[in-house]
């Protein structure tokens, strides 16, 4: 087999794997976050609290009353969805009129809650979760391993992230969430009901951190704090690739991971900060980010 | 210095001389370093209505400095301490003038990110000790004479730097400076067109808020002689938000009493485990649906005088 600048194509495709793995979830979870900042203007602190919610949602329907993966994949986003319908409903309404920052200190606070909650009960030790009997297994590329599992949480992220796309940017329902976005009294006077819109924006949003975690669920193990740490990583995401456009957060989230894969080959020690480091030259250079519209 | 003010702030010195010999010291100290961070980020979000979401890299980052710098280079306390902030205020400067390229909740993030990044590194040099941090710094002779491996004596050394911090901040607020901050605050557009540069004041308030929560995280590793992961982890900056809201932002004391509340509350609940983190969220939830003014905003209201 051949070799590139002396590392096995073997690595560097299974690191470049992981990448994407990791870019999977960055894309789903910045593009909720996209998702709920357009229309509600609220940065989702409690978006990684939900994400790990997702996969305790799926790790419960298992072990308490046997439903398995299949199922939980629609399931378990229904529950932290619906969950956030009414975070929505009893805290979040009451903050629209204030400074956005309030939103941010909100939700912070609901994140220390929820991981306090799971940690209180499920302790801080991870939970294994079985990879369905479906999807075990893998491929011989011949010249790597692919295994199913992976395969699939690539191909679900990506046919999620671009069917919200082409929702949002495609359709009449979509043309309503942008219009309500940039003027919802207007939008409001037209008929629309603006206010169960962004409802269930925010419900949709955060179903989508709920998926994230149900696919994380067999790779990662379940535990309290696996939101926390990610979550910081996505704000970063989030601030390269700029605020302005769902396909920057999705393909912002899936070339960043495959930096990161790139960069645990090349110079292992740096792959933990080179997202920041992005960030920090991505700032000085276009402060609005790649993708974003300048304010 | 209002007559309130001043009438304030010698109670509370005086409060302050007699507090070792009631509670433990340590604690006591633990107090007045949490009490001067806070006290340093209210300059910034409460003066300068800039939401920092990573504050723990300043006062993180100058634990690890002083306490390096007393344990490696073996630098008297004072001089450790002085090391500790003239890095936080370097790293302020540096991540500051990037920062402030943004607004609002972007702001925020990239503050928290690049505090993030600051934690990777405490978490993978060579001089942090990794997981461990640095333990047992040694305490040291303050300027060469007086040792301060006395609780008691070391107290006094604590109660000087953060009292007068904490004074210090009071006279930068309540300076021409200081006016033309919270003229930004409140309308920065009407600043601009006043003449000010406006990104200039942002980051000169940014880099002081900075170095005064470095002196707060330098002083706090000669106390604990150790500095540890906890104090770059971004719970801390978040633990600093929660301080500054529950006493009430743009306060001169709200910092003070929010930092006294929570250090307390930690304090006496440990035992209680996960239940302090969500206590903590339940007062962050309150404090934002409905008490917005903090504790002493809410005093300040009453008695319709500025705190």
């Amino acid at each position: 087999m051949f070799e590139l600048l002396g590392i096995p194509p073997q690595v560097l495709m299974g690191q470049l794997l992981l990448g994407l793995i990791n870019g999977s979830f960055y894309a789903v979870l910045s593009l909720g976050l996209a998702v709920i900042f357009g229309l509600l203007n609220i940065i989702n602190f409690s978006h990684g609290a939900l994400y790990m919610m997702g996969a305790f949602a799926s790790w419960m329907l298992l072990n308490y009353i046997g439903i398995g993966y299949w199922p939980a994949l629609i399931l378990a986003p229904l529950i932290v969805g619906a969950f956030g319908v009414v975070l929505e409903r009893l805290l979040l309404n009451k903050l629209y009129h204030l400074d956005h920052l309030y939103g941010l200190l909100l939700t912070f606070g609901l994140a220390l809650i929820l991981q306090g909650v799971f940690r209180n009960y499920y302790g801080i030790s991870g939970m294994p979760y079985q990879i369905p009997e479906s999807l075990s297994g893998g491929q011989n590329l011949g010249f790597m391993f692919l295994p199913n599992y992976r395969a699939w949480v690539i191909v679900a992220s990506v046919v999620v992230c671009f069917g919200t796309w082409f929702v949002i940017e495609k359709t009449r329902l979509g043309a309503y969430l942008r219009a309500g976005t940039e003027n919802p009294v207007l939008v409001g006077a037209f008929g629309i009901n603006v206010p169960l819109m962004i409802t269930l924006t925010y419900g949709f949003g955060v179903a989508l951190a709920g998926f994230a975690g149900v696919l994380a669920a067999p790779i990662y193990s379940v535990n309290p704090n696996m939101g926390a740490d990610l979550i910081i990583v996505v704000f970063a995401v989030v601030v390269i690739g700029g605020m302005g456009s769902i396909l920057g957060a999705i393909i912002t989230g899936f070339g960043l991971g495959i930096v990161e894969g790139l960069t645990r080959v090349f110079y292992p020690e740096g792959s933990a900060v080179v997202i920041f480091v992005i960030m920090a030259i991505v700032l000085l250079i276009k402060p609005e980010g790649l993708f974003g519209r300048a304010a | 210095m209002a007559p309130l003010h001043k009438v304030i702030f010698l109670v509370l010195f005086a409060f302050l001389l007699v507090l070792p010999f009631m509670v433990y010291p340590v604690f006591a100290m633990k107090l007045m370093c949490f009490a001067l961070f806070a006290a340093a980020f209210n300059l910034l979000l409460g003066f300068g209505g800039l939401l920092s979401f990573g504050h723990a890299a300043y006062f993180g980052g100058a634990s690890y400095v002083a306490a390096h710098a007393a344990k490696v280079w073996g630098l008297t306390p004072e001089l450790s301490v002085l090391v500790g902030t003239a890095a936080a205020a370097f790293l302020g400067l540096i991540i500051g003038s990037l920062a402030i390229k943004r607004q609002g909740i972007y702001f925020a993030m990239v503050t928290l990110a690049f505090a993030q990044m600051v934690y990777f590194i405490a978490l993978q040099a060579e001089f942090t000790g990794g997981e461990d941090g640095i333990q047992s710094v040694p305490r040291g002779d303050l300027f060469g004479l007086i040792s301060l491996h006395d609780n008691t004596a070391l107290y006094f050394f604590v109660l000087a730097i953060t009292f007068g911090g904490v004074l210090a901040l009071y006279r930068i607020t309540h300076s021409p400076f200081g006016q033309v901050i919270k003229a930004i605050r409140d309308n920065e557009t009407r600043a601009v067109s006043l003449g000010y540069d406006v990104n200039r004041y942002k980051l000169m308030v940014f880099v002081l808020s900075a170095t005064f929560a470095g002196l707060a995280g330098a002083t706090k590793s000669q106390v604990f002689q150790l500095a540890s992961l906890t104090d770059v982890h971004w719970s801390m900056s978040g633990e600093v938000v929660l301080m500054t809201l529950l006493g009430g932002m743009g306060t001169v004391f709200g910092p003070l009493a929010g930092a006294a509340v929570i250090v307390t509350m930690q304090n006496y609940l440990a035992s209680f485990g996960a239940w302090v983190t969500i206590i903590q969220g339940v007062i962050f939830v309150l404090g934002v649906m409905l008490f917005r003014e903090g504790i002493v905003g809410v005093l300040s209201r009453w008695l319709k005088r500025p705190l």
